[in-house]
């Protein structure tokens, strides 16, 4: 390992991974590496919300995020829970809320996030918390209806 | 893999003299570094293109726009191969430079020095060989005497307009992945047309089509971009030279130098009676093409065909010039050209109507194409709802009813557009329908799912045709090893020309599936098809294929633009528009939007909803805030940062996209596209409510508060100093 090199340790989706990263490598690479493609680079500054990851409790860009940084830290992409989906990503088939796809595991964890802080968003809430997502198909009537629901379903207890 | 970073000409107009990449080469990881030497010993003439064989796969020889690969760097860490760019050196002597289009048509600067068409296209081949021109293409029509009737005319009016560059921007950039295999080469790649890419590598190595294999996985977003050629040639030959697996995978700033949408200039001239009749209408649009042709010349061609608008006029010139400049080159963009044109000719139909104090939609209606009317090309209008779009608009929006135009420093307007597109001929498609023994089929078609949904609506065909459940079909994904050859994804030709291949490819498996029940004397509705194959074969074996194939009738226009069949269908897009304009800023919102088009009969009314919303959100980002912006050729707002798309708080207020009630007696089942419609009517109806809110035209776009509130102060004979 050289002195650009250092070995982390990341609860990357509830499961322990050590990988040596070199110190200028974003988390979206070392991901990328992982093969979770989920999380994708398309602006690479921070402006586009397609690599949209959560740090802890905190979203973060990976595509800014540098992966010496996630050492210790929990770290959820989209691919957490693969197994199910939840009422925000069924709200998104049910409504239609994407085209091309590219954008969308960026908007669900924002989506999720807003619903945690918000149960009950407006559609200004949901425009203001999701400015930072941009999706070129210009989904977005289709993504804010998706909110709406997902929502919904969200506050009728199970 | 090896990955592989571009070194990218600084130079808009340039003759490399030298090219030093021995520093590049030393550093430590560096796997190689190629330049168009290296290039020219694995393919001699190693130019490509749809209509003109003019994009080096290197720059050879000189650069013709900023931003053009000249050499490349393989390493396996893409940062070792980013940094190595830096240790480069080219050598260049400038050359002088065109970036205007109309400067192109006269400039001493040449882009290419001899025209060399691709022969694709037999009606290019005039243009082989020549020389010390920047006309890439130019289209003619003439119907009537238009000269006359602008003698006889009681009005005249004359406009000019602008649009800027803009580009695609599909979030998922240009990404290829080149793999040498023992039998030749396979290709992953983000592309619209996997097997232009096979043709045109296979062609390039001079290898037979089956040495290359082109797949394609899902896209994150294409709308013209992903077209052609564009990173699998540099991958391909990458990969061949260094025998290795090399992923060619471009930034989001490389983007602005790969493909954008024709900045254009437009004339438009029409003759009007006193009544509002046009009886008469020139139309002259200089494309600016920058510096390689790509697919620029059929959109001179094809959009020259409705340049006149959606109109009955008895005398029409259309001009139509593809320019070459050092700039980018120029595609297709969710539209083919025809947004730039309905920019021009809505406004202009609004200019006229009111200097004539006749109301925009009244001037409409009095002109509008009416079904079996020629239309410029002397093509007859069949199945082409312009009528029944323009009504229901007008009934949606209320028009007859009296308008508030506000008061105060809040003025509000409306404005309406309608324009519509011939649809791209003659083209293939192919299609194979595979069914399995326990009743399970898969369909193989080069059509490329980008986010329109053609998996979807093309197994609901297969469904329809075969009577079966929408569970048991599987889309198999382009790959040019197992799906038949089409055309490519583009111009919303699926649903038409590949919906009819697949209807018939199922309906060929019905055949067979029905000749077998026949065997033992069953009809389908008797038998399961499992049951079938168990009677046939004895056990759960065996297959029935049914393949399709179609192309549509076409006849290329003559010397005056004249052709029956210019088109399979029409395509026809109107929206309407409700806004308030803050008069101390020019800031202005949209209240409303209104987007109506003729699908035909949809084939998923969901998924078409979806679409035309998305063509206008488009759209509306290309009239209100999105523009190239450039200094001697090099972009200088190449980042989502300083290029502003549209965002989720950047919608109207209210929206409403809907489909007319239509049948499209030659499509399959009553359909017809619709992927770019939403577009056709944005940036003319904005324009035209601005104009009615505050009386102030703009011809250029984007259509900014600054413009907005330069016009209100000259209106009001208060102009700000520099105007």
């Amino acid at each position: 390992m050289s002195q650009t090199e250092r070995t982390i340790e990341i609860f990357l989706n509830d499961k322990p991974i050590r990988v040596t990263v070199g110190h200028h490598q974003t988390l979206i690479e070392v991901l990328q590496a992982q093969g979770l493609t989920g999380a994708r680079e398309s602006c690479a500054q921070g402006l586009c919300g397609c690599c949209t990851l959560k740090v802890n409790e905190t979203l973060v860009s990976g595509c800014l995020f540098l992966a010496v940084l996630a050492d210790g830290q929990r770290v959820q992409t989209i691919e957490a829970n693969e197994q199910a989906l939840d009422e925000v990503q069924q709200a998104f088939i049910e409504c239609g809320a994407f085209q091309c796809g590219y954008c969308t595991p960026g908007f669900i964890m924002m989506v999720r996030a807003l619903l945690d802080e918000n149960p009950d968003p407006s559609d200004e809430d949901i425009g203001h918390y999701l400015s930072g997502n941009l999706c070129r198909c210009a989904t977005y009537p289709e993504i804010i209806k998706a909110v709406q629901r997902a929502a919904s379903v969200r506050r009728v207890p199970s | 893999m090896l990955v592989a970073k571009v070194f990218r000409s600084t130079m808009a107009h340039a003759v490399i003299r030298a090219i030093d990449v021995s520093r590049a080469r030393a550093q430590p990881g560096v796997y190689a570094v190629y330049t168009a030497e290296d290039i020219v010993g694995l393919i001699a003439k190693p130019f490509y293109g749809p209509a003109f064989h003019d994009q080096p796969i290197l720059a050879l020889g000189k650069v013709h726009h900023v931003g053009e690969p000249v050499a490349v760097v393989l390493a396996e860490d893409p940062h070792v191969a980013e940094n190595a760019l830096a240790s480069i050196e080219v050598e260049y002597e400038p050359l002088p430079a065109v970036f205007d289009e109309i400067e192109a048509m006269n400039s001493k600067a040449v882009v290419h020095e001899v025209l060399k068409p691709a022969g694709t296209f037999p009606d290019l081949k005039h243009l082989s060989g020549k020389k010390n021109t920047n006309i890439a293409l130019d289209f003619h029509l003439l119907r009537g005497d238009p000269q006359k009737a602008f003698k006889q005319a009681d009005h005249v009016f004359e406009h000019y307009f602008k649009t800027q560059p803009v580009l695609h921007l599909p979030l998922e950039p240009f990404a290829t992945v080149a793999v040498p295999t023992h039998t030749g080469l396979t290709l992953h790649t983000a592309s619209q047309s996997p097997s232009f890419v096979r043709i045109e590598i296979a062609r390039l190595l001079g290898w037979p089509e089956n040495r290359v294999q082109v797949k394609v996985p899902y896209l994150g977003g294409g709308f013209g971009a992903k077209l052609y050629i564009k990173t699998e040639a540099l991958a391909s030959a990458c990969a061949l030279l260094a025998q290795r697996a090399v992923k060619l995978a471009l930034s989001m700033e490389e983007q602005f130098y790969v493909i954008t949408k024709h900045a254009t200039t437009l004339r438009i001239k029409s003759a009007v009676t006193k009544e509002g009749q046009i009886t008469a209408r020139e139309c002259e649009v200089w494309w600016n093409g920058g510096a390689f042709a790509d697919i620029g010349p059929r959109v001179t061609q094809k959009s020259g065909f409705t340049a006149a608008g959606p109109y009955d006029i008895e005398n029409v010139q259309i001009d139509s010039y593809a320019l070459y400049t050092n700039l980018p080159p120029a595609g297709a963009l969710r539209g083919f050209g025809i947004p730039q044109l309905v920019w021009a000719y809505e406004s202009h139909t609004d200019m006229m109507a009111r200097a004539l104090k006749i109301d925009p939609l009244q001037m409409r209606r009095k002109n509008v194409l009416r079904e079996g009317r020629p239309q410029a090309t002397g093509t007859l209008m069949r199945d082409a709802a312009l009528v029944p779009v323009l009504e229901r608009l007008a009934q949606l929006m209320h028009w007859d009813e009296p308008f508030d135009h506000g008061s105060g420093t809040w003025r509000r307007g409306r404005g309406m557009a309608i324009g519509f597109k011939a649809s791209i001929a003659p083209t293939t498609s192919m299609a194979i329908v595979v069914i399995n023994a326990d009743g399970s089929c898969q369909l193989q078609s080069s059509t490329v799912d980008m986010g329109q949904g053609s998996d979807t609506a093309m197994a609901q065909i297969v469904c329809e045709v075969l009577d079966i459940d929408m569970g048991v079909i599987k889309v198999v994904h382009p790959d040019t090893d197992v799906t038949p050859y089409d055309m490519a994804t583009l111009g919303s030709r699926s649903t038409y020309h590949m919906g009819h291949a697949v209807k018939r490819a199922a309906e060929h498996a019905r055949d067979q599936l029905a000749a077998m029940a026949v065997e033992f004397k069953l009809t389908l509705n008797e038998v399961s098809i499992a049951d079938l194959f168990k009677r046939k074969y004895g056990m759960q074996a065996g297959n029935v294929v049914g393949v399709g194939s179609f192309i549509p009738a076409y006849t290329s226009p003559d010397a005056q633009g004249q052709t029956l069949q210019a088109t399979p269908f029409w395509m026809i897009g109107a929206t309407g528009v409700e806004l308030e304009v803050d008069t101390e800023t020019g800031q202005f919102r949209i209240t409303q939007m209104i987007n109506l088009v003729d699908v035909g009969n949809p084939i998923n009314p969901e998924i078409v909803k979806t679409q035309i919303s998305g063509a206008a959100i488009m759209q509306m980002g290309f009239t209100l805030s999105e523009k190239m912006d450039f200094d001697e050729g090099q972009v200088t707002n190449a980042s989502l940062a300083d290029y502003k798309i549209p965002g989720i708080r950047d919608l109207p207020q209210f929206m409403h996209n809907e489909a007319v009630s239509a049948f499209e007696q030659s499509g399959p089942f009553g359909a017809k596209g619709v992927g770019e419609s939403g577009t056709f009517g944005v940036s003319p109806a904005i324009a035209n409510a601005i104009d009615d809110a505050v009386g102030v035209r703009l011809t250029d776009l984007p259509l900014t508060a600054e413009a907005i509130f330069r016009g209100m102060r000259i209106h009001a004979g208060q102009p700000l100093q520099e105007d």
